[in-house]
């Protein structure tokens, strides 16, 4: 059937779905391929937590015993990563955590089931910050990743693990998570797409809860155009997710090549004020020059609380952080103190041991908010400005059909250089934020490079299920740009 | 001083529901442990509740015989707090706004009937539990029970004794299980009390101090636990001292409540809507729904019996207490074409019965239709109320009909008069003694005397016959 097979290192979904269809290459030997990639350079970026070769391997083989049969998919037979927060039957599903280091799922997230449904093997299990706290990927208990693009920098976070390892081709595609940037942000970082879809859009069954009602699945991949063929696969209805939508299926590639003549692109004053470095500002004013040759009109909009999402989704985000994470209490799973005295002691213990600091540092803050004497005070008013901030859009959604901006006020910052001051580390998720108050749709789109060669995106924010027209945008400017394709030089390579 | 008690109650009442509030697992008892809790109820990482739509159904039927308004919009909030026995560290339960709000229950005390406000009524989640016999320095976890969905029923500090206390919850007892939402059983802790209970001197409008009691599993255990709170904060306060408000727990080997926890050591449960629930919006359509499958309530039934069949205001509420017993009642009043003396029957010697050997009046080994042909025979004079007793307990032991045990047993009643009169006369010969008493002016000597006809006929003497032919013999 074949002779030898080489991954392109930028292969897409795209190319190895028809390669795969064509008969040029097995998804065994896919998957070998990936293998072999990953262990020669995941060494020095450390992008994986767990790997399991024959398990891995033995799910290839299925995938080609089911092409084999004719019951192949599109993308049967193509390799990914789901990040280690999407519960998968007989790995560890560590979600980052000492807390979590034991603990082996008995089933499947429903992302999961419909990845394996589709015919997609299972590389590895990708590295995030403990249970999705944090910008940088330095708070997990497996050790920070490293931003392939420049090893001394961070690769964004939470989901820095899935988006390093697409960024340095040790898989075409990675599932991720985003609560207030955890899909963008890396993929910014990294050079590399991805989209945090409508809430409610990708089930969060089986994913590990970090704030209920701000987290969203969603695919990280090279181009807008891999996005849209994963988000088929991960999107639908989930009777099992109360908070899932109940729509009709999409085909999300639909719209990819409509034209943009007369798109009316949105950018808000307030993302291009004071704190935007100029290296960000200058990629995205190249960027927005593309699109105005693709025939996009360009208007200026408002966001007026953009400022206040802040504040209020650090109040959101820790109160159901600390209530959701209130059943890691050592009793039916998960990390034990080894000794204790009494139950109390038991609690104490293991969840002082299991817990990272920054992870600590939320339940503390969340529970303080929710406290008898504080709720309204905080948890109800960051209710009301959460109201505000989604009003904010809607009012802009009258102007325009899509807005765009940065997705960070720099490129990736240095490994350690705010890991000291967490105040700084929450005010760099400005632009992410109020997108998850609002449960809108968000983009990153690789756009260019700071003066220190690390990569920049650009930031898409859709109306509720704007998924497909937001793609077509990405996909259209992919189709004038470059800085999807370039990858990061890896010294093995 | 005069003292006024004061008593609210909680009442948990476990939904009969085939599956769990917020998944699918089985709510069967008794159970293996740990056989009917999913990777939900063991709040396993990245696990979400969805809700049993049966349960909301049950609730909205609750407050509909509440004529309780329903929230057309109603929320659940997390009550967060760490037990072993509660998986996710937080119960799922409903605060700010329950799917019942305000409505009343009328209960029947003696021949009074008083009007009891329900504040409201909320769904939530059972926990797990903790089982501290069998493990040697351990403690066991059964999550069986967690998850199982119940409805809190909390009631307005309106009633005024243990014994009006009793009639609320014995009515809501009726109330859910007449309408088929909780299969009532307590020793199984499917309907569980929590009493509020403080006293205040008779005329102070202030509520005094209250102390809650947790977990009666049983109307006595209620009953006693009030009555023991209440004596023991009167004579705490007599005593110059002071209530304080805390959760108590009564011990019924002991007969007295015990403190628990005070007021000091309560939790602060960060209750906050679940964002892994939406609103729960109750479309008109399913009130409607309910209502047109709403059964004749035991109120409603109570009026009517009183109305069709002349029974008594007490007698009618014994009558209505469950739905079987209200059954057997009105087909035993329409075969009868006897109301007040079925509903002596029901509610004196069949209950009596079924109470001896420990049966519900569904398993009652004489059907109604069978009574009926008892009753019968006392209305046609064929035989005594008393004879009817003895009828009674042999179509108790077996399967005959009134008339063959009847024949069996020579029991028909005497109202030959000739042979009445013939037993008369032998009595008046036997008993020189009364008759003298009588002529004398002893009007009781007159009753001895009916006895001894009623003795030497075996009772089967017509007593008004006898009597009558005595007073003639006697000439009075």
């Amino acid at each position: 059937m074949r002779g030898k097979y080489e991954i392109m290192i930028n292969s897409t979904l795209k190319m190895l779905s028809g390669d795969l269809a064509a008969g040029k290459v097995s998804a065994e030997e896919l998957a070998k391929q990936y293998l072999q990639r990953i262990d020669a350079l995941n060494p020095q970026l450390n992008a994986f937590i767990s790997l399991d070769h024959e398990r891995t391997l033995a799910e290839a083989r299925a995938a080609d015993a089911r092409r084999a049969r004719g019951e192949a998919g599109v993308l049967t037979g193509v390799p990914l990563v789901h990040k280690d927060i999407f519960c998968q039957q007989g790995w560890k599903t560590s979600c980052g955590s000492r807390m979590l280091d034991n603990f082996v799922s008995p089933y499947d997230a429903t992302v999961v089931e419909r990845c394996a449904k589709a015919g997609l093997v299972t590389l590895g299990r990708a590295n995030m910050d403990e249970f999705a706290m944090g910008s940088s990927n330095e708070n997990s208990w497996y050790g920070a990743v490293k931003n392939p693009w420049d090893l001394t920098a961070i690769p964004g976070g939470s989901s820095g693990g899935s988006a390093a390892a697409v960024a340095a081709r040790l898989a075409p595609v990675a599932t991720a998570t985003d609560t207030g940037g955890s899909i963008r942000q890396p993929a910014s970082h990294c050079g590399v797409t991805g989209i945090k879809p409508t809430y409610g859009v990708v089930s969060r069954f089986g994913m590990v809860a970090f704030a209920s009602s701000l987290d969203q699945g969603g695919p990280i991949a090279q181009t807008a155009e891999d996005c849209a063929l994963m988000l088929n696969v991960m999107a639908g209805f989930d009777a099992r997710d109360s908070t899932s939508l109940e729509r009709a299926g999409e085909d999300y590639t639909r719209d990819l090549d409509q034209s943009l003549e007369g798109l009316r692109i949105g950018l808000p004053r307030e993302y291009f004020a004071e704190g935007l470095s100029a290296d960000v500002a200058r990629v995205i004013d190249d960027a927005v020059a593309e699109f105005r040759k693709l025939g996009a009109e360009i208007v200026e909009i408002s966001l007026p609380n953009t400022e206040l999402s802040i504040p209020a989704y650090y109040v959101i985000a820790p109160a159901e952080a600390s209530s959701n994470l209130s059943r890691f209490d050592g009793v039916r799973y998960g990390h034990r103190a080894s000794e204790y005295r009494d139950l109390a002691d038991m609690y104490e213990k293991s969840r002082a041991e299991g817990f990272g600091s920054e992870v600590k540092r939320r339940i503390m803050v969340g529970t303080y908010v929710l406290s008898h004497g504080y709720y309204d005070a905080y948890y109800l008013k960051a209710q009301k400005i959460r109201r505000l901030v989604s009003n904010d859009f809607q009012d802009a959604f009258r102007e325009c059909d899509v807005i765009l901006g940065p997705v960070a006020p720099t490129a990736a910052f240095n490994i350690g250089e705010k890991s000291g001051d967490q105040v700084q580390m929450y005010l760099s998720d400005i632009y992410t934020l109020s997108v998850n108050l609002a449960g809108l749709p968000g983009m990153s789109v690789p756009a260019g490079f700071d003066g220190q060669g690390r990569p920049v995106g650009l930031q898409i924010i859709g109306n509720y299920f704007a998924e497909a027209k937001m793609l077509n945008v990405a996909h259209r400017f992919q189709q004038v740009t470059d800085w999807h394709t370039r990858a990061p030089a890896l010294s093995s390579d | 001083m005069k003292w006024e008690v004061v008593i609210g109650l909680e009442v948990h009442v476990q939904l009969s529901t085939v599956s769990k509030i917020f998944s699918g697992s089985s709510t069967a008892f008794g159970a293996e442990p740990n056989t009917q809790a999913s990777v939900v109820e063991l709040a396993f990482p990245g696990v979400l509740p969805v809700l049993n739509k049966a349960a909301v159904n049950k609730a909205i039927r609750l407050g509909l015989a509440l004529n309780a308004h329903i929230n057309r919009k109603n929320v659940f909030a997390r009550k967060n707090y760490f037990y072993p026995d509660l998986p996710k560290g937080y119960q799922i339960s409903q605060m700010d706004l329950p799917i019942v709000g305000p409505g009343t229950l009328t209960i029947q005390v003696g021949e009074e009937e008083k009007v009891i406000r329900v504040t409201r009524a909320h769904l939530e989640e059972d926990a797990g539990k903790s089982l501290h016999e069998d493990f040697h320095g351990a403690t066991g976890i059964d999550l069986n029970r967690a998850g199982t969905p119940l409805l809190e029923v909390v009631s307005e500090p309106d009633m005024r004794s243990a014994e009006e206390a009793v009639a609320y919850a014995r009515g809501l007892h009726t109330l859910v299980t007449w309408l088929g939402i909780c299969d009532g059983n307590m020793q199984e802790g499917s309907f569980r009390v929590d009493a509020n209970v403080s006293v205040r001197p008779f005329g102070q409008a202030e509520f005094g101090t209250r102390c809650e009691i947790k977990n009666l599993n049983s109307f006595r255990f209620l009953e006693a636990a009030i009555n023991y709170e209440v004596e023991r904060q009167i004579e705490l306060i007599e005593d110059g001292g002071r209530v304080v408000q805390e959760t108590r727990l009564y011990d019924p080997d002991r007969g007295e409540t015990r403190s628990m926890r005070s007021k000091e050591d309560a939790h602060d449960y960060r209750y906050f809507p679940d964002p892994d629930l939406l609103p729960v919006v109750i479309p008109e359509s399913e009130i409607e729904a309910v209502k047109a499958d709403m059964p004749e309530l035991p109120a409603a039934m109570k009026a009517r019996f009183i109305a069709d069949y002349g029974v008594s205001a007490y007698d009618g509420n014994l009558l209505t207490a469950s739905r079987d017993i209200a059954g057997y009642f009105e087909t035993l009043a329409k075969v009868s074409g006897q109301g007040k003396l079925a509903a002596n029957w029901v509610n004196g010697e069949l209950a009596a019965a079924l109470n001896r050997d420990g049966l519900g009046i569904a398993q009652s080994p004489i059907s109604a239709e069978r009574l009926g042909g008892l009753i019968a025979r006392i209305v046609d004079n064929t035989i005594s109320s008393k004879i009817a007793k003895e009828v009674f307990e042999a179509m108790w032991q077996g399967s005959d009909s009134a008339d063959a045990i009847i024949d069996a047993k020579g029991l028909r009643q005497i109202t030959d008069s000739s042979a009445i009169e013939a037993i008369v006369d032998e009595v008046l010969a036997a008993n020189q003694k009364s008759v003298e008493e009588f002529r004398a002016g002893k009007e009781k000597a007159l009753n001895a005397l009916v006895g001894q006809v009623m003795k030497a006929s075996k009772g089967k003497a017509n007593p008004a016959q006898a009597q009558d032919i005595l007073k003639k013999k006697l000439g009075a």
